[in-house]
Parts: structure tokens; C-alpha cells; sequence
């Protein structure tokens, strides 16, 4: 690292991880691909990969959590991470955007090429969808609430509460998992297969790419809750908390779109069948 | 004559004497070049692997153009057998024929233009001419460089594993379904979209850093509308890059899922629809042209500049028209669609939409040629291959504005006028900007000066080698030749062979450019700090050339009334 730097910058040694962390990226999409072609050691080099990926990330984000603790981390480099991570959130708005747009390709203009659609949404072939107004009902009031709590946590925590800090988080934790688990429950009873047909195309997908999102979330609020027992952050400097609680309300608002345009609006010619 | 930094301003440390100090303490090699977190070593990692990839994809052009000399199947049956083995009938030989089409595509696109452009120009000088130390991630920096070098690992997998009727994609850049879904059973394809999931990882991470690097990092007294050309093209790109592949990322998994799990997105038979995978896809790839385009444009604005000893004539409007290029560009995408059964009012519209693009770039070309209007003028080789660009990038955006038409597309569409379009924009607008940027920053990269003689004739056999390639394309377009095929009626003979000549030229002056290279690196005079002196007023004139590991220790101050560019 350089001696005499007359910046705040954050000027950076040589380091191994994202080396290791592209290789490791490369033997998972590998392995995905053999895997999905049952060649050989498909299965392998796809759990290889995925262990390289988490190894990585724990090492990589170790460290900067010791910068940040060293010093590293100006109020400039800060801003970089903030920008970074609205930056990040914003390419992820737009992935939802491609997901959404399939769907609303397929609910506003449903083809009349093949009788499992027969020009109707939810298709010909869908027998029966979820009901809006029951577990995704619930599921929409427990993402909201988790959103109330994870601010209590963020209050707790520039107020210098830790008990409150620690209470939020277990809170938003909690409520994430019981998401995670009902939408888990749903798939299992829903009434209409994965593949097959449009409906069940856009819709697992859709809500899948969230609740996958639902549990990276859930694992950056865990990562906080156990920084927050450590005794890691302070009143003043404090971003890996806001960056989790930024990313979750981002999935927060995710959910408020599927459940309006998918469960309730994209569900609601099915009891006209 | 406005200079942004005087010398008066600039700290002391960019004296000679200061290089051995720790600012230029460099890692043994290994931790330098594969676990860097510097930005112009990163950006050297850029440019060698787009060096390289540029070899494999011209390489690739050379054996279809030998293939079209002539009618008839000349070579791709020997291929086939040296790829394939000897068990390989007709079939598989047409389909290496898509295989080399669509690596030829892929490659020049994600591993040639883009590394080199963003990752290698953009890296090395956008934190120098804001006057930043590095980056603001560098270790992001750095796995963007990775994950683009393991892209390109999938991709050559891809290559020689199952497609369709052989080995290999065989499916276009584009990766239409349902040839990429039903059409290629093989693993091939899914080897391909991991390629293009991973280039899109390190491109969305290599935009959130620039973005993120220019607006937060700039020097004290550097503002956005100070800012030269350069960084604002880099500026635009990121920002198109951030938003256009994701969308890409999520097309690409839905063929993933249609392929391998079962879902419909873009089969009929379950209500699926082939032209969503084209929205989608050219959601993403219209915005992703002028992720190609934009930084050259900014390369060209700097060398007109340093060459006219003038600033951009006009450099708020320049800025702008970028952004508005960026912003128009997002919404045109269809017209790549006009054949699909768009409606005639779809077609109005992105047919005004297209043409407005014209209306910015205009003002980009119309600039360039104010800035040297009344400029003392240095014809040194950058310039002559940036006058290059102007030139061959205003045909290929003449064509592109007869293309924008809905009603000529529908003659013109998937022929090989559509080829020549393309390439004049591309090999011939950001290839030649790339060589421009190449020989404008040589020596400050390097810090050995390179053959002002070879230099200018690699840009005329160059120069020549490109349009007698590419410039025929447009009358077989317009005799109707289709695109991806490796075979034609004899009618179409005369301008495929003088196009397979032209090919032969380009491809010398690519071994001019090698010679060039080596013979610079060797036997080259060492750099001055400002070889093409006072016309050169941006910040990396400021210091040695190479400049020192660590740049700007002490960050310089810009001067209020001076134009940065």
C-alpha cells in the first residue's frame, strides 16, 4: 500500500479473491451445464463451484469489514459504497424488468396459437390459480411489517439502542424466514405445474428469482444481526447495515409488483374458466 | 491556449526523480498480474486479452471469408473433419458454418470491442484524466477482468462440445429461439449463455465501478462539464451497460430454463412466444451498439482536439448529444425487428425513433469536423486514423439511416447490406478508433515511442483492406445475398471474391500492427511525459510516461478557468 498518499482514496494491496472468486464462478456454470446434461461429475463441480463462490464471499467481505474497522473506509469511500450499492439495486430493478416483461407478454396478449392457451389468461389449461387474498395475502403484511422492523433496527441503531438494534433484526430475520418458508409451502400446494404453459412459466420464475432474492437478503440481515452481537457498527458509520436494509426493501417493493400484477390482476380471469 | 493543469498546479511527485519513491513500488509479478487492484495494469489485462480474442475472431472471419471466395463448399468440410473427426457428414459441416458465425460475433462483441474500449482504454485513463489514484473498487476492478477471461473460457467449451447437427452454438450472436431452444439439444448453447451470463456479471460490475469512480473521484476543480470527452463517453457507456444487460441476463435465463426445466417462455406449443426473446434481446443489444460506439467517440474527440491544438468545438453539445444517444437508444430497439410482423404503427414509430439518433450524431460528426475547422492541424498517425473513423463511421451511419426505414428493411433485412452496415460502424468505426486510441496512448502506456511510419501504413492498408472488404457487402445486399450462409448463386460471385482480397489487406495490416508493437517494445525511444505536446492538454500529459504506479498521490487542482478539454 502506498506510504505517503495525501487523499482519502482507499488504494488496495494485491489480492487473491477475485481471481479465485471467477474461477470459482466458472467451475459452478460449468458444472451447471454438465449437470444438466447428467455428463459426468456434473453434480461435483457444480457444489465445487457454489463452495468456492460462498468461500469467496465469507473471505472477501471479511476483509472489508477489517478495513472498515482499520479505518479504511473516509467518509468519501462511503460514498462510493453507497453509490455502488444504488447502482447495483438499480441493475437488479432492471432484471426484474426482463421478468416482468415476459409476463406481461403473456397476460396481455395470450395466444391463440395453442389450446393450453386458447387466447385467455390464466390459460386454457390452468385448472385453478392461488388465491391473492390468502397466503399471499399474509406473505405481502409479513414482507411490510419486516420492512417497519428493519427501520426500527436502523433507528435503534443511529440512536445508539443496541438492544433495539438486536430486537429489529431478529424481528426482520424472523419475518424474512416465515417468507421464505410460505412461499416454500405455496410451491409445494400450488395447483398449476412449474412448466408446461405460460402461466406457470412466468409465474414460478418470476417468484422464484424473488424469493431467491428474498434469501440473499435474508443472509445480509443475518450477517448484521451477527455483526450487531460483535459489537460491529456505530451511530455514525454503519453501511453494511443500510446496504441490507436498502436491498431489502428493494425486495420489499419487488413482492408489491408481483402481488398486484401477478397474484391478484394476472390471477383474476381464472374463476371466469 | 487553455491548459487544464499548468505546471505550476501539478504536485511535485510527477518528476522524474520521484519515480523510484514508493509510488512506483510495484508487486512481484504474480500478486501484479493476478491479483491486481491496480487500474492500468488491470487495463494492460484488458488490452492484451482483447488483443488476443481479436486474433481468434479475425481468424475466425478469415476462414469464412476464404469459404465465400468462391460458390460451392470449398473448406468447412475439412474443418468439420478436423474439428469433428472423420465421422462428419453435410450437415455438420453447414453447421460450423453457424458456429463460426456466431463466434465470430460473440467474440468481436464481448471480448474484443467491449475489453478493449471500457475495460482497456476506459480503466487506464478515465481515473487519470479526473484526476483520481485508482479506481473507486479496485478489487472489482479486478474480477471484472476474470470473470471476462473465464467468459471467454466458456465460450471456447462451447465450441467443442455437442450444438445442434454438430459440435459448437450454432445460433447467432443474437442466440435466437427456437434455434437456441429445440434447435440445439447439446450442451453447446448452455456453455454459450454461461459465457454471456459471466461477461454480463463483469460488465455490470465494471459499469457500477466507473459510474461510481467518475462521479465521486473527480479532482478538485474537475465538474462533470469539465470533464474531457472521454470520461463522459465512458460515462454514458457504463450507464447503458448497467441497465441493458441485466435484461439480457434475464432473457438468456429463460432460454436456460426453456432449454433444460421445462418452461415455455419462448415455445408455442405452451403459449410461448419466439419474438419476446427478440424484444428482449435487442432491449439489450441496440444499447449494447453504442456500448461499442461511445467510448470511440470519445477517443476520436480527444485525438481531433490534441491534433487541431484546439478544444472540441462545441463540448457541452458533445457531451450531451452522447447522453442523448444513450437515452434514444434505449427506446429504438425494434427496428431490428421490422420483418417479425411488427404492425405498421410499430413501425412508424421506431422508424421516427431510429432516425432521430441521426440528429445527435450529426451533431458528434459535424463537431469533430468545427473542432479542426481553423485548428493548426498535426498530421500525426492518431489523427490520420481518427479522420479514418469520421469518414467510415458517417457511411456505415448513412446506411443505418436507409436501415432505420421500415419499408427498405423489408427488402434490406438479413441481407448482406445489413452486413456492411454493421461492419462500417463497427470494424471500420470502432476497430479504427480502437487503433486510433492504440497509437494516441502507446507510448504514455509503454513509455517507448512507436513508428509514426508504420503506424500510417497500417492505417492505409488498413484503410484499404477494410473497404475493399466490406464496402462490395453493400451490393450484394443489394442484390439480395443473404447473411449466414456458407454458400450463393455463382451470380454473386465478382464482389465475394474481391471481398475475400480485401480481407487479405486488412489482414497485413494487422502483422504492420504486430511489428509495430514488438518493434516499439524493443527498440522504441523512451516516451517524453508529452510527445504530441501543447495541443495535448488533458491530465495524463501531465505525468511520465508510463505514468507512475500510483498516480496523483497528491491529488492535482484543475484550474478554474481553464476548459479541461
Amino acid at each position: 500500500m502506498a506510504g505517503a498518499k495525501n487523499h482519502d482514496y482507499h488504494i488496495l494491496p494485491a489480492d487473491p479473491w477475485p481471481l479465485i472468486t471467477s474461477v470459482s464462478a466458472f467451475v459452478m456454470t460449468t458444472g451447471l451445464a454438465f449437470f444438466m446434461h447428467d455428463y459426468p461429475f456434473g453434480t461435483y463441480l457444480l457444489i465445487a463451484g457454489f463452495l468456492g463462490l460462498i468461500i469467496s464471499m465469507f473471505s472477501w467481505f471479511g476483509n472489508i469489514i477489517k478495513e472498515a474497522h482499520a479505518g479504511d473506509h473516509t467518509p468519501v469511500v462511503q460514498l462510493h459504497q453507497r453509490y455502488g450499492m444504488i447502482l447495483f439495486i438499480a441493475s437488479e430493478v432492471m432484471f426484474f424488468v426482463g421478468w416482468f416483461w415476459a409476463f406481461f407478454d403473456f397476460s396481455l396478449f395470450p395466444s391463440a396459437l395453442t389450446e393450453v392457451v386458447d387466447g385467455q389468461w390464466p390459460p386454457k389449461a390452468i385448472e385453478a390459480v392461488m388465491n391473492p387474498w390468502d397466503l399471499p395475502l399474509l406473505n405481502t403484511l409479513i414482507l411490510l411489517c419486516s420492512g417497519t422492523t428493519v427501520t426500527w433496527a436502523h433507528h435503534s441503531l443511529i440512536n445508539g439502542d443496541r438492544d433495539g438494534l438486536k430486537k429489529g433484526l431478529w424481528a426482520t430475520v424472523i419475518l424474512g424466514v416465515v417468507f421464505s418458508f410460505i412461499q416454500a409451502y405455496e410451491y409445494m400446494h400450488a395447483p398449476f405445474p412449474f412448466g408446461e404453459n405460460t402461466y406457470g412459466s412466468a409465474f414460478y420464475m418470476a417468484t422464484g428469482f424473488h424469493g431467491f432474492h428474498v434469501i440473499v437478503g435474508t443472509i445480509m440481515l443475518v450477517v448484521c444481526l451477527v455483526r450487531a452481537y460483535k459489537g460491529h457498527f456505530t451511530p455514525k458509520q454503519h453501511f453494511g447495515f443500510e446496504a441490507a436494509a436498502w436491498y431489502w426493501h428493494f425486495v420489499d417493493v419487488v413482492w408489491l409488483f408481483l402481488f398486484v400484477a401477478i397474484y391478484i390482476w394476472g390471477g383474476a380471469g381464472a374463476e371466469y374458466h | 491556449m487553455a491548459t487544464t493543469a499548468t505546471p505550476e498546479t501539478l504536485p511535485a511527485h510527477d518528476d522524474a526523480h520521484d519515480l523510484h519513491s514508493h509510488a512506483d513500488h510495484k508487486p512481484p509479478f504474480f500478486q501484479r498480474w493476478f491479483m491486481s487492484t491496480n487500474h492500468k495494469d488491470i487495463g494492460t489485462l484488458y488490452l492484451i486479452f482483447a488483443i488476443f480474442a481479436g486474433v481468434v475472431g479475425g481468424a475466425i472471419s478469415g476462414i469464412m471469408r476464404a469459404e465465400l471466395a468462391e460458390p460451392g463448399i470449398q473448406y468447412l468440410g475439412w474443418w468439420t473433419t478436423f474439428l469433428g473427426g472423420d465421422g462428419a457428414n453435410f450437415d455438420e459441416t453447414l453447421h460450423l458454418w453457424n458456429v463460426l458465425i456466431s463466434a465470430h460475433g460473440l467474440i468481436m462483441v464481448f471480448f474484443m470491442v467491449m475489453p478493449a474500449v471500457i475495460g482497456g482504454f476506459g480503466n487506464w485513463f478515465v481515473p487519470i484524466m479526473i484526476g483520481a489514484p485508482d479506481m473507486a473498487f479496485p478489487r472489482m476492478n479486478n474480477i471484472s477482468f476474470w470473470l471476462t477471461f473465464v467468459a471467454f473460457c466458456s465460450l471456447m467449451i462451447s465450441a467443442f462440445v455437442p450444438g445442434g447437427t454438430g459440435n459448437g452454438a450454432g445460433t447467432g450472436w443474437t442466440v435466437y429461439a427456437p434455434l437456441s431452444t429445440s434447435g440445439s439439444p447439446g450442451p453447446s448453447v448452455n456453455f454459450a449463455i454461461f459465457a454471456l451470463h459471466l461477461a454480463g456479471a463483469s460488465s455490470i460490475m465494471g459499469a457500477i465501478n466507473f459510474i461510481t469512480t467518475i462521479f465521486n473521484m473527480r479532482a478538485p476543480g474537475m465538474t462533470l462539464h469539465k470533464m474531457p470527452l472521454f470520461v463522459w463517453s465512458v460515462l454514458v457507456t457504463a450507464f447503458l451497460l448497467l441497465l441493458a444487460l441485466p435484461v439480457l441476463a434475464a432473457a438468456i435465463t429463460m432460454l436456460l430454463t426453456d432449454r433444460n426445466f421445462g418452461t415455455t417462455f419462448f415455445d408455442p406449443a405452451g403459449g410461448g412466444d419466439p419474438i419476446l426473446y427478440q424484444h428482449l434481446f435487442w432491449f439489450f443489444g441496440h444499447p449494447e451498439v453504442y456500448i461499442m460506439i461511445l467510448p470511440g467517440f470519445g477517443i476520436i474527440s480527444q485525438i481531433v482536439s490534441t491534433f487541431s491544438r484546439k478544444p472540441v468545438f462545441g463540448y457541452l453539445g458533445m457531451a450531451y448529444a452522447m447522453v442523448a444517444i444513450g437515452v434514444v437508444g434505449f427506446i429504438v430497439w425494434a427496428h431490428h425487428m421490422y420483418t417479425v410482423g411488427l404492425s405498421v404503427n410499430e413501425k412508424m414509430y421506431f422508424t421516427a425513433a431510429t432516425m432521430v439518433i441521426a440528429v445527435p450524431t450529426g451533431i458528434k460528426i459535424f463537431s469533430w469536423i468545427a473542432t479542426m475547422w481553423g485548428g493548426s492541424l498535426e498530421f500525426k498517425s492518431p489523427m490520420w486514423w481518427a479522420l479514418g473513423f469520421i469518414f467510415l463511421f458517417t457511411v456505415g451511419g448513412v446506411t443505418g439511416v436507409v436501415l432505420a426505414n421500415g419499408g427498405i428493411d423489408d427488402n434490406l433485412h438479413d441481407t448482406y447490406y445489413v452486413v456492411a452496415h454493421f461492419h462500417y460502424v463497427l470494424s471500420l468505426g470502432a476497430v479504427t478508433a480502437l487503433f486510433a486510441g492504440w497509437w494516441y496512448w502507446f507510448p504514455k502506456m509503454f513509455g517507448k515511442m512507436h513508428s509514426e511510419f508504420l503506424s500510417k501504413l497500417q492505417f492505409i492498408v488498413f484503410f484499404v483492406g477494410v473497404n475493399t472488404l466490406f464496402f462490395p457487402m453493400h451490393f450484394l445486399g443489394m442484390q439480395g445475398m443473404p447473411r449466414r450462409y456458407p454458400d450463393y448463386t455463382p451470380a454473386y460471385t465478382l464482389w465475394n471474391e474481391i471481398a475475400t482480397r480485401g480481407y487479405e489487406i486488412m489482414a497485413i495490416s494487422i502483422v504492420i500492427f504486430f511489428i509495430n508493437v514488438f518493434y516499439s517494445l524493443i527498440a522504441g525511444k523512451k516516451a517524453a511525459p508529452n510527445y504530441w505536446g501543447e495541443g495535448a492538454t488533458t491530465l495524463e500529459w501531465t505525468l511520465s510516461s508510463p505514468p507512475p504506479f500510483h498516480q496523483f498521490e497528491t491529488l492535482p487542482v484543475i484550474d478554474d478557468k481553464a476548459g479541461a478539454h
